[in-house]
């Protein structure tokens, strides 16, 4: 793989977190095996649910599974640790009737890659902005809203940001069909 | 270090008394209050800039709230050659959806089609033969030095200045002469394959590749007593348009904009991928926040590229390009997997969604450009407009690389 030069901390791999989506109605092969050699969790001091996931793998280094409602309180955790905001986006879990929103985190001065996931119901999709939070959010708030119809409760401006302006249909939604 | 070098440069131009300007450097992580005059009750007037505006270097469109010649409000416009590539991945496979990488940021498609083909292999487990990842770091490379050529010659003629760019096009021409010769394409290649790459480089490359690294040296040097030390460009960039650490971690802006504001943020040193370890570069940063700040880690970013090409030409192994056992149909495991990488404008991200299928259940375009935008309409604040206008070309935008 790329990686292959680089000191791998945990050589052993480990199986994909809880929290990795369950696509589609079909539910995951087995439960997670435990692992000799449990990764180290660099967040575990915030209360947030982080479970530590091997970068090799995944991209990432700690994953949590949030309720919607715990996603502003969340992004204020990481702000405080001086992360910065990579993206929102959502995915459209159709078949189980939820709509994830995920947010990537980074940090510009650490190895740390973050991850908050958080499922809401498919047919009624609200969540609270973080917008407040990292401004920057605003943008990509407004991109998942233009995508998947998610709507995000507080935003300043949640207007078609890519879209036209009398856009009236949500394209990443699987039962938008081409 | 370099930055002893510039440091002459960047003391700047003295006694330019207008508005919105200042000729002391800006101290890390402060925001500069403007002087301009706010819109108190002001009449104000809104121009439109784009969607058809050479400065926007693209289908642009920033609505511009204006108080005489200063910006009360900038606000950009986007969507305008927006694609979907995102509904696109949905609807092919792995494979034919790695074309669509290159069109995102036409000007580094290296990069972007190396972040895609490494989520996959990520994702599949796949082991990338050496070699194949050497040439992969020199053409990404060679990419975005063509890349910072074509900013360059943009951003000056942005400001005024036409020569620059007929250097910067020939210089450029030389690397996208280099690249034809082995992927066939002179802009949106398609060189990296899932597993490696499409064939195999031949010692012209090598040898050209030799060439233009002793060739572009002493371009790089005229380039900077041409241009760089003009105190007419100085005038433009220096103190010009702050941008602050802490503003840039709010908004999530990377690559030379986060660099230029003091901070060594560089996926290729955070989040190491492919074969960079092995290579001895530097990650150019400048404190000062302005667009020169901008304009110097761009500068000094060619002479590091050039270094990692060097290294890498002298250093590439013998050995196959393509991983042995690439099935012909892939099937990622479920889960998600992201890939991310240091394209020429700024972290490059890709996360893939699989549901154990043929063609992806999601794929998300994490675009540097989107992110590094959005601070403009706060980073606009208050300035003049050519001022403005200096600050969205150090900026380095790609539209297509917005709206995707």
């Amino acid at each position: 793989m790329a990686t292959e030069n680089q000191p791998n901390p945990s050589a052993v791999p480990t199986p994909p977190p809880a929290s990795a989506p369950a696509p589609g109605a079909s539910a995951p092969a087995a439960a997670p095996l435990p692992t000799p050699t449990p990764l180290p969790n660099p967040l575990a001091h915030l209360p947030l649910p982080f479970q530590p996931v091997d970068f090799l793998l995944r991209g990432y280094h700690v994953d949590a599974s949030v309720e919607g409602g715990q996603a502003v309180s969340a992004a204020e955790c990481l702000a405080k640790e001086g992360f910065a905001l990579d993206t929102i986006t959502g995915v459209d879990w159709m078949a189980l009737g939820q709509m994830e929103v995920v947010y990537d985190y980074f940090h510009p001065t650490r190895v740390l890659r973050a991850v908050v996931r958080a499922r809401i119901p498919r047919d009624n999709p609200e969540i609270p902005t973080i917008s407040g939070v990292f401004p920057g959010a605003n943008w990509h708030e407004r991109e998942a809203h233009d995508f998947f119809g998610i709507r995000f409760l507080g935003h300043p401006n949640l207007t078609p940001f890519l879209l036209p302006e009398d856009a009236t249909y949500h394209p990443l939604r699987k039962d938008f069909a081409l | 270090m370099i930055i002893e070098q510039t440091k002459p440069v960047l003391e700047g131009p003295k006694g330019d008394a207008s508005p919105g300007r200042t000729d002391e450097p800006i101290a890390p992580g402060a925001v500069r209050a403007s002087d301009a005059p706010a819109a108190t009750g002001r009449e104000t007037f809104v121009i439109n800039l784009g969607p058809q505006h050479p400065a926007t270097h693209g289908v642009l469109r920033v609505k511009m709230t204006m108080d005489g010649e200063y910006v009360v409000r900038a606000e950009p416009v986007c969507g305008y050659i927006h694609r979907m590539h995102e509904k696109m991945a949905e609807n092919r496979t792995y494979a034919q959806f790695l074309p669509n990488t290159s069109r995102i940021d036409y000007l580094s498609a290296m990069t972007y089609t190396h972040a895609f083909v490494g989520a996959v292999e990520r994702a599949a487990k796949i082991q990338v033969p050496r070699r194949a990842e050497y040439i992969r770091v020199i053409t990404s490379e060679l990419n975005r030095i063509a890349s910072h050529l074509v900013w360059w010659g943009a951003f000056l003629l942005d400001l005024g200045g036409f020569t620059p760019l007929l250097y910067a096009f020939d210089d450029r021409e030389k690397i996208l002469d280099l690249l034809e010769g082995i992927t066939g394409a002179r802009l949106t290649y398609c060189y990296y394959r899932v597993g490696g790459l499409y064939n195999d480089v031949d010692d012209a490359f090598l040898n050209g590749t030799r060439t233009f690294v002793t060739e572009m040296r002493p371009r790089l040097k005229m380039y900077r007593a041409l241009v760089t030390e003009n105190i007419i460009l100085r005038k433009r960039l220096i103190g010009i348009g702050p941008i602050s650490a802490e503003m840039c971690r709010r908004y999530g802006a990377t690559g030379p904009v986060i660099r230029g504001s003091g901070v060594s943020y560089d996926v290729r040193r955070l989040e190491p991928y492919s074969v960079y370890p092995e290579f001895d570069f530097e990650v150019p940063t400048f404190p000062e926040g302005d667009s020169m700040a901008r304009y110097l880690v761009r500068m000094e970013e060619m002479a590091q590229s050039l270094r990692i090409i060097e290294q890498a030409v002298d250093k590439l192994p013998a050995g196959p390009v393509m991983a042995e056992r690439v099935p012909r149909v892939l099937k990622l495991p479920m889960g998600d997997y992201c890939y991310a990488v240091e394209a020429a404008r700024g972290r490059f991200m890709v996360r893939v969604v699989s549901d154990n299928k043929e063609i992806p259940y999601r794929v998300k375009l994490r675009t540097p450009c989107l992110s590094n935008l959005s601070l403009f309409e706060e980073a606009s604040q208050g300035m003049l407009l050519p001022d403005a206008l200096a600050l969205m070309g150090s900026l380095d935008l790609v539209i297509p690389d917005i709206d995707r």
